[in-house]
């Protein structure tokens, strides 16, 4: 069979591939977000022990591999009587490992509103949780977009891992058919194209975005 | 028979197994760290320069490796290189050259960045003080670029060795390949064995990433306090 009529085949399979991959993401993105937002106040504002929860977990998630935290959730947790689906492992997974990043993402942000902006802030007399509502959070976020516009690309990214747990996302897909017909070939450019087809108006659109929010930022 | 599951890390040559496996995983994150250093400095250095088509090639280089995901990379030069090309290299070669390509357009991305923040006058001064432009760069701009990426360049090592990982993947023995391994064949002895083996290498890795990224928050934290004042 030429390459072509390969290719029209195995569209069926990507396409299912295609929208999982896109519903893992969104909805890993949408966790980390939360998790790496309620992460990074504990941080900002010291919140007693929590904080240092907060801390060694974002610690844990940024210098480990996703690879072994899945295979800690999907293989290890079953010795001790915790069994999750392959794919509630996988969001649960993603979520883990993204809240870490999008955490650092926030602090960085919230420690980057400049000095003068709490002091003059200070100095009309704000107090605290003002000057973190209408100071430190407007400015602070916006400063952290475009950490967070990363962070969605590399987590998009990062599904292609789910392959370890037989997920039947994209990458999963590709492979299973490799196997199956052996025509590497064809079936990587297809994987190629649906990755540069989610990510690269991803990009384009998030570049965008960046731009408008650098408006938000105050005084530079 | 039944053990308690962590005996299985020291059972026969277990442990020594996984530290060589570890030694495999550390060796090919290192070689290709090294390559990856000087092909993107090279490549960085050039994306500073003005003709326009070599910019253009670089910068589609640097947007092919950031879009396509590395397991996906893996593959790639897996299946096609030998195929295609019918360019034979074991499975470990072929990782340490992805990785390396992998390294070398996202450090040629940090390079150009550190060269574009020079302050302008030092490359107006240099020029003004008769530098040609490769003393230029050898005197002026890249040792002052060194500092500002030194961060982003340990943060980038951090993330090697995190995806090294993947390298089991194509089957090189690495240490996620040597635990699977090992839990295999314990696993009628030792059924929890899974616990102790994953969590062994999930502090391998935490034990060699984290000083590293500590260092890298470091140097940042220091270098903001010492421009900010």
């Amino acid at each position: 069979m030429t390459s072509w009529g390969i290719i029209q085949q195995s569209l069926p399979m990507f396409e299912k591939g295609f929208v999982l991959t896109l519903w893992l993401s969104f909805i890993g993105i949408i966790g980390s977000i939360l998790v790496g937002l309620i992460c990074s106040l504990l941080q900002y504002f010291k919140v007693p022990i929590f904080h240092q929860i907060a801390t060694v977990y974002v610690e844990i998630s940024r210098n480990t591999p996703l690879l072994i935290q899945l295979f800690f959730l999907y293989y290890a947790f079953p010795v001790i009587g915790i069994k999750f689906s392959a794919q509630l492992c996988g969001i649960i997974g993603l979520i883990f490992l993204g809240g870490s990043y999008m955490a650092e993402g926030f602090t960085g942000g919230f420690n980057g509103v400049s000095k003068g902006q709490l002091e003059s802030g200070k100095a009309i007399g704000l107090s605290r949780w003002q000057l973190a509502r209408y100071v430190i959070f407007p400015q602070g976020f916006s400063l952290s977009v475009p950490a967070m516009a990363a962070n969605v690309i590399f987590l998009i990214k990062e599904t292609s891992i789910f392959t370890v747990i037989a997920i039947p996302e994209l990458t999963n897909t590709a492979l299973d058919l490799i196997g199956m017909y052996y025509r590497s070939n064809e079936y990587l450019f297809v994987l190629v194209v649906a990755y540069a087809i989610i990510l690269i108006p991803l990009s384009v659109i998030l570049t965008l975005l960046e731009k408008r929010v650098r408006y938000g930022s105050f005084g530079n | 028979m039944d053990h308690s599951g962590i005996s299985v890390l020291f059972e026969g040559t277990n442990f020594t197994r996984l530290l060589g496996g570890l030694w495999v995983t550390v060796k090919i994150a290192g070689i290709a760290l090294i390559l990856g250093l000087i092909l993107g400095i090279v490549l960085g250095v050039l994306r500073t320069f003005r003709n326009r088509l070599l910019r253009l090639i670089l910068r589609l280089y640097l947007e092919f490796f950031r879009i396509v995901p590395t397991v996906v990379l893996l593959f790639l030069f897996y299946y096609i290189l030998p195929k295609q090309l019918n360019f034979n290299l074991p499975a470990d070669q072929i990782a340490t050259l992805v990785f390396a390509l992998w390294v070398g357009a996202e450090m040629s991305d940090i390079v150009r960045g550190a060269l574009i923040s020079v302050p302008k006058h030092q490359r107006e001064s240099g020029l003004a003080i008769g530098l040609n432009r490769h003393q230029l760069y050898r005197y002026v701009l890249i040792p002052q670029a060194i500092t500002l990426e030194i961060p982003a360049t340990i943060n980038l090592a951090t993330r090697v060795i995190k995806t090294t990982s993947l390298l089991m993947l194509i089957s090189v023995m690495d240490v996620i390949n040597i635990g699977q391994q090992i839990i295999e064949a314990n696993n009628h002895t030792h059924p929890t064995g899974v616990f102790w083996v994953y969590g062994l290498i999930f502090l391998f890795y935490f034990l060699i990433d984290y000083p590293l990224s500590w260092w890298a928050k470091r140097l940042e934290k220091r270098r903001l306090e010492r421009t900010n004042g």
